[in-house]
């Protein structure tokens, strides 16, 4: 799987909202793909995962409660976040699942069965 | 004879490159911009996770909001001492699965910890936590004595 991450940007130039990319973890066994995406702040009702084709576009709305008083000192950013992938043609886009607990969103991309490696029988 | 014109200034030819420029002024900008604190803890290579911290206070407490996404609420650690409250904790790595090849590590494994010097004193039997959604959200109820009270000036 790659990231187009350089499209990414160009976008980020153009629109009036800011997105923050989030951070991930992606490995690949022979049964399929697991993206991990790191986006405190989002629940699962502010998940907004899209396919199109064969890129998924993953974008996080952060529902974080505004806090009373007076900022003494603030790092985190109000910006959602947003990543788009390339997906591999071996994965099964149908049988994608997705599962958010704590900010962290895991993805399981599974690839199709017949790309699996199998063993054929000779007569 | 010479023939007098009334002078014109010459006009600015739209410059093509124009935008491209702007926009990559913006750019360098907003990297000046940005606080330093931002662009440090973007940078794991500088020695580890400083995650995001937020203070606030109003009246009444003090608000201390840590982003620590994908931690169990048992390996956040959260001790105040002298007035500084410190948020620790350790992320684990999650079981390698087999034969997995890596393509992409981008989260940060391993402990980290944030201090933070709270701006008055706070009633520590009553400070509540609470972790949702990878963020800690820490309310400090401010001691009695740091509350803001009107001090009534008489003339005589």
């Amino acid at each position: 799987m790659k990231t187009t991450a350089q499209r990414d940007h160009t976008e980020n130039f153009n629109r009036s909202q800011e997105f923050v990319s989030p951070e991930v973890n992606i490995c690949e066994t022979k049964d399929g793909y697991v993206l991990e995406a790191e986006m405190p702040g989002v629940n699962k009702d502010g998940l907004e995962i899209t396919l199109e084709g064969n890129e998924i576009t993953i974008i996080g709305h952060r529902q974080v409660e505004p806090l009373n008083g007076e900022a003494l000192f603030r790092e985190s950013r109000e910006a959602d976040y947003r990543r788009v992938f390339e997906l591999d043609p071996a994965i099964d886009t149908t049988k994608i699942s997705a599962h958010m607990d704590q900010g962290v969103l895991t993805l399981t991309l599974p690839k199709s069965e017949r790309v699996k490696p199998r063993k054929i029988k000779v007569d | 004879m010479n023939s007098l014109t009334r002078w014109h200034r010459p006009q600015l030819s739209t410059w093509p490159g124009f935008g491209q420029l702007t926009s990559l002024r913006d750019e360098i900008d907003r990297l000046f911009e940005a606080p330093l604190a931002e662009l440090a803890r973007t940078s794991q290579v500088l020695g580890g996770w400083t995650p995001a911290l937020d203070l606030y206070e109003d009246k009444e407490n003090v608000y201390v909001r840590a982003e620590l996404p994908g931690m169990k609420k048992e390996d956040i650690d959260v001790s105040l001492h002298n007035g500084s409250l410190s948020i620790s904790g350790e992320r684990m790595t999650e079981g390698e699965l087999q034969d997995a090849e890596v393509y992409r590590s981008e989260r940060f494994v391993g402990k980290f910890q944030r201090t933070v010097t709270l701006p008055t004193l706070v009633a520590v039997d009553r400070i509540k936590a609470q972790y949702k959604d990878g963020i800690l959200s820490i309310t400090l109820p401010k001691a009695e004595e740091a509350k803001p009270k009107q001090i009534n000036v008489s003339i005589n």
